[in-house]
């Protein structure tokens, strides 16, 4: 497949790197600033280091560039709440002029799903997104393979920088404070940590299974969302006492969309522990489903975007 | 024979930890206080949320002894989950956060378990900073089976109510 990526942060940058790993031809690269077309497959290597010394991949503007021959676009910009810009514009070029959509861009999924959805319809290309939700673990295609129908509820962890932190603050005894600078100086947590630690972030992607369980119907405003920034080490310490510990724990039934920290056992399988991520289906036929693994990162995000890519093929 | 006497019979739900002689033990307070046993089924392989074994009796008593029969299991130590139509022995941990000592800490509880129909089993609190810092309390409450989400919904009231926060128990999913 010929291969447009949109984004050259950890997640576009990675695409485009592992692309040829996959089988995948990269005709398009673009950044915020400009792109860089080339029908015979774009130099990735030399693109990116035009980035690092010049600020852009190209000097195409995206716009034209988003025209250019392609078979799948993959839209790796920056997360976006609200109206989901410029990240649903670009969607909506590639699938108005029929060509397929690979998100990694949770906005357009969980704020505009029936937007989405609607452009799909009009369109001869289709759009996939598993991405969007826990990175490398195939959390959505489980869920397709299954049917909708037969998965009752998901719930888990879903957040690598808040599970990072609240099991360090378990582990050491230390203050959120404390364990927050470490995760930053880690690179585990970013400079503004508040999508990750006020649990924006995990509501995203429990609003997206939301959408895909139950055909839409939500986006964040729906969603009963609270965070970990308040949770003393004396609360961990507290529900380390009764074989128990504090996870910041996403769920998406069909009571609603919910995310906040909350009591599980210790032992117990959602207990995990760093930046790991877990997912847990509720089947009707086949009880208990628990998926997990990594669910962030350049790479391991890449590999779920070329999934998807092969999906399309 | 007037009603009150006549002997009618009742189901007691019970669990035992797995150790020999428990079942005995558990039997005997139903003889000595004038029940007459009809049948038990022992649930071996079987384990309740807490990881003990299920016992259910069957047994007949006139039903004005039936509450001195639950009470003498009780008395020995049995964990009695459900006794005739009332259930019991459910149980909700709920951690709360906040300023918990200039929020009246004993009214927080008394409320609960008034507003709730909730019995406080157990509490431990924890104010490393001091009296004047926030802390942190783990309350252990007893409730009737499928009024879990109703002492909840009480709990985050009465939090809401003193800006304290709650952290809830994730109810399913968990194991």
């Amino acid at each position: 497949m010929r291969v447009a990526v949109v984004g050259a942060g950890a997640v576009g940058r990675s695409v485009a790197e592992l692309a040829a790993d996959y089988g995948q031809e990269v005709t398009m690269l673009a950044d915020s600033r400009g792109a860089v077309v080339d029908a015979d497959g774009v130099d990735v290597a030399a693109a990116l280091s035009r980035k690092e010394a010049n600020g852009s991949v190209g000097d195409m503007e995206v716009s034209d560039a988003l025209a250019a021959e392609y078979d799948v676009l993959v839209e790796a910009t920056p997360t976006t709440l609200g109206d989901a810009e410029p990240g649903f514009s670009h969607v909506r070029a590639a699938l108005e002029s029929n060509r397929h959509v690979v998100l990694a861009n949770k906005g357009p999924v969980a704020e505009r799903y029936e937007d989405l959805r609607d452009l799909e319809h009009g369109s001869d290309g289709d759009v996939l997104f598993e991405a969007t939700v826990g990175g490398a673990i195939p959390v959505l295609s489980a869920i397709d393979d299954f049917g909708p129908d037969h998965i009752t509820a998901a719930r888990g962890v879903l957040n690598g920088t808040a599970n990072f932190i609240l099991s360090r603050m378990t582990a050491e005894g230390l203050d959120y404070d404390h364990v927050l600078s470490e995760a930053q100086d880690l690179g585990v947590a970013e400079a503004d940590p508040s999508f990750d630690v006020e649990g924006t972030d995990a509501a995203l992607k429990c609003v997206i299974l939301g959408n895909v369980l139950h055909d839409g119907g939500y986006s964040l405003a729906d969603a009963t969302v609270e965070g970990i920034r308040d949770i003393p080490g004396s609360a961990l310490e507290l529900a380390a006492e009764d074989g128990q510990t504090i996870r910041l724990i996403g769920e998406a039934t069909p009571d609603g969309v919910r995310v906040g920290p909350r009591l599980v056992p210790e032992n117990g399988t959602l207990a995990v522990t760093g930046t790991q991520n877990i997912v847990q289906l509720e089947t009707t036929h086949a009880g208990r489903l628990n998926i997990s693994g990594r669910g962030a990162g350049g790479p391991e995000t890449a590999s779920a975007v070329l999934s998807d890519v092969r999906r399309l093929e | 024979m007037s009603d009150s006497e006549t002997p009618q019979p009742h189901t007691v739900r019970l669990e035992l930890v797995d150790e020999p002689g428990q079942l005995l033990a558990a039997l005997r307070p139903i003889a000595d206080n004038g029940g007459n046993l009809l049948s038990i089924y022992h649930e071996r392989g079987n384990l309740t949320p807490r990881g003990h074994i299920p016992v259910e009796v069957d047994l007949e008593c006139p039903p004005d002894r039936f509450g001195t029969v639950v009470d003498a299991l009780r008395k020995n130590g049995v964990n009695v989950i459900q006794a005739g139509a009332e259930r019991y022995g459910e149980q909700l941990t709920v951690l709360l956060v906040g300023h918990l000592v200039d929020t009246d800490l004993s009214d927080t509880l008394r409320s609960i378990e008034k507003c709730a129909s909730a019995t406080l089993e157990d509490l431990s609190v924890s104010a490393p900073e001091g009296r004047d810092e926030e802390s942190s309390a783990r309350l252990r409450l007893a409730t009737q089976a499928g009024k879990r989400a109703d002492v909840l919904g009480v709990v985050r009231e009465i939090a809401d109510r003193k800006e304290l926060r709650v952290v809830e128990p994730l109810a399913e999913g968990s194991k």
